[in-house]
């Protein structure tokens, strides 16, 4: 039987189990035997590792293989136009890496060198403008950490749990450092008309993703940017150039952005019509539903990250983030939201940009229903999927932020659920 | 002292003479009119951006067949997958709606333009402007919106009615949700009993090895 990656094995568990018991004596660990890998020499502290430029750009470490994104087959006809799913469970802090940053590609990750890239303004601007790469380097820039949510992030879970592990439950999100150049200069350099109220942006690739954005929104924190973490963006991110849209769903975050066209009115294109359109109960659809609203998630424990240490200390840790501006506050429960505690914020909230929250229990073994709430700086407070359900009825794909809970079990497992 | 203060004035000068152009960076070049028609080429609903031109639901059909069908179906039916361009008629009320063409897009020019721009996938913008206002037809025809007989052209093209054209509104949140979920929330005795009513692993349709 070969390990599973990314889902605890029943060997895995019995090993911290056995290890986590033998060692509990008393509310504290004492050793029964010298412990090998202290009183043996190991050959790390003998030997040599490896020189520098080993590896000229590194990789995770080995042991950190199944820290990875994953797909979920069934959901799309190919991996063409499709999406995977950044593994949450197991990361920590606030920065997403690059690496394993999740993918939503309509038509795939296409490959645009920067001598290659040129970006046009045109529509009603007094002089319709061509930028190459090297142009855009030239405008001052700024820096900005902001999450990237998918609208359909959580979207499966709309009729009831379905996918069991936070990075396939809440996995469309990223969050990055973005470096790059405010939209708005860029329209000022080409001098938008009166008549402009909104614009309509679009990508080189071959789904020529468009989607249109009121012109207010794009004069007021829209990011045209080409750095991500510090380094370029990876192809898969949209290199060498792509749109920030900070708080807004991230289908709005065209990527290899090619065209900022201004017009009077919204395009309603297929992405802002027949797609990111919310149908509710009797029959009619909400359309621009731009803002992802507060919510949160537990990342660990959670049913890919279960407790293999026993009772005793243990951190509950999660993520939260708002579209309507920074996260203040984030309530945990361990009894289904019967009762709430509130978490630590690792940082104060940022604006559009995720929020670590810690809470540290001395958990006694028995079984959990954890739920954690956020809230943000306007009072808005996430909701249960229930009451969302009220308003909005089981057919909406986009936008679901209620409540997550998960099912911890006594011995550490963790299960997706839903409660009354 | 006084040489800062010159230059402040001169700063000030500027900004009150014309802020505009102060702003500018004089980077990049204007773009080219064959290049603007090159990539302008996105239709609104209004029609603005539609080209001259026309197609019979009856080449519309062979043309569907041999570019769109295999992922689409014969009668745009959709195959695996694959989007269902057809059928679905009534079913916005009910559960899992089927979302097409015909039930669900409000504006025609949205399939004129995604058709033009993005089809068919794996080899996109292959096709001509007549062949483009055929397959429109065609997909017309598919949900009983045209006869047989039907021309599409850009003369016509504002006349379909598209049967779910009033079917949208626009985000209502700040009134609907906003004040519902603005209120302080509950800290203890929130709810007499919590109950599991659904497992995710009794439906299990988790990826097993997840790739
Ligand atoms: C190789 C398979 C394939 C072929 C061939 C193909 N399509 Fe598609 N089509 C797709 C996929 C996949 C999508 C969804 C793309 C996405 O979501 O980004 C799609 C989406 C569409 C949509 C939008 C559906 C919706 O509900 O939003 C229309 C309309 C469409 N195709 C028309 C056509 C036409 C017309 C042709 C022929 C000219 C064609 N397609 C050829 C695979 C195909």
């Amino acid at each position: 039987m070969t390990d599973r990656p990314g889902a605890p094995t029943r060997r895995g568990f019995l090993k911290a189990g056995l290890a986590g018991g033998g060692a509990l004596v008393a509310g504290g660990a004492v050793a029964q035997e010298p412990d090998p890998l202290i009183t043996e020499k190991q050959p790390w502290a003998q030997m040599w590792g490896d020189g520098v430029d080993v590896t000229p750009y590194g990789m995770p470490i080995e042991y950190e293989a199944d820290v990875i994104r994953r797909n979920v087959g069934w959901l799309t006809a190919d991996t063409i136009s499709s999406v995977n799913f950044s593994p949450i469970h197991a990361l920590d802090g606030t920065i997403t890496p690059q690496g394993c940053a999740f993918e939503r590609h309509h038509s795939g990750a296409i490959d645009l060198p920067k001598e290659d890239y040129r970006l046009m303004i045109n529509g009603l601007v007094e002089t319709p403008l061509v930028f190459t790469y090297a142009d855009l380097e030239r405008f001052p820039r700024v820096n900005h950490t902001y999450f990237l949510e998918c609208a359909a992030n959580s979207g499966m879970e709309w009729a009831g749990a379905q996918l069991n592990g936070a990075q396939f439950t809440h996995g469309m999100i990223h969050n990055m450092e973005y470096s790059g150049v405010p939209l708005r200069t860029l329209l000022e350099e080409a001098g938008v008309k009166p008549e402009g109220k909104w614009i309509y942006v679009e990508g080189a690739d071959a789904s020529s993703n468009g989607r249109s954005i009121p012109l207010d929104k794009a004069l007021d924190d829209c990011l045209v940017a080409f750095k991500a973490n510090g380094e370029a963006l990876r192809k898969e991110h949209g290199y060498p150039v792509r749109l920030c849209v900070p708080g807004w769903e991230g289908n709005m975050w065209i990527k290899w952005l090619r065209r900022v066209e201004v017009t009077t009115e919204a395009v309603q294109s297929r992405e802002e019509t027949s797609k990111y359109t919310d149908t509710l109960a009797d029959g009619t659809s909400r359309k621009w539903t731009w803002v992802m609203d507060a919510k949160s998630v537990i990342t660990s424990p959670s049913p890919q990250s279960p407790i293999t240490h026993g009772p005793g200390p243990l951190v509950i840790t999660g993520l939260a983030w708002s579209g309507r501006g920074a996260i203040s506050r984030v309530d945990v429960s361990l009894d289904g939201g019967t009762s709430w505690q509130t978490a630590r914020l690792a940082q104060p909230g940022q604006k559009m940009a995720l929020s670590r929250f810690y809470l540290d229990i001395d958990w006694d073994g028995s079984e959990m229903l954890l739920q954690s709430r956020a809230m943000d700086e306007t009072g808005y407070v996430q909701p249960t999927k229930n009451a969302l359900r009220e308003i909005r009825g089981l057919n909406s794909i986009y936008h679901n932020n209620g409540i997550q809970t998960w099912w911890v079990k006594a011995n550490g497992e963790a299960e997706n659920v839903e409660v009354s | 002292m006084s040489k800062s203060r010159n230059l402040s004035a001169v700063a000030l000068l500027l900004a009150l003479t014309g802020p505009a152009q102060a702003d500018r960076f004089g980077l990049g070049r204007p773009a080219l009119p064959e290049e603007v028609a090159a990539w302008n080429v996105d239709v609104a609903p209004d029609g603005v951006g539609l080209p001259e031109g026309s197609g019979s639901v009856e080449d519309g059909e062979e043309i569907f067949s041999a570019n769109c069908a295999i992922c689409h179906g014969e009668f745009a039916e959709g195959v695996g997958n694959y989007p269902k361009l057809a059928g679905g008629d009534g079913t916005l009320d009910r559960d899992d709606p089927l979302k097409t063409v015909g039930s669900y897009w409000p504006y025609l020019s949205t399939v004129w333009d995604y058709v033009h721009r993005s089809m068919p996938f794996g080899a996109a913008q292959v096709l001509t402007v007549d062949e483009v206002y055929a397959i429109t037809a065609y997909i017309l025809y598919s949900n009983d919106l045209v006869d047989d007989d039907f021309v599409l052209s850009n003369e016509n093209f504002l006349e379909v009615a598209m049967p779910n054209a009033d079917g949208f509104i626009v985000d209502d949140r700040e009134t609907t949700e906003l004040p519902r979920f603005s209120q302080p929330p509950c800290m203890t005795d929130c709810k007499p009993e919590v109950k599991i009513t659904m497992r995710a692993a009794v439906l299990d349709v988790t990826p097993d090895e997840g790739h």
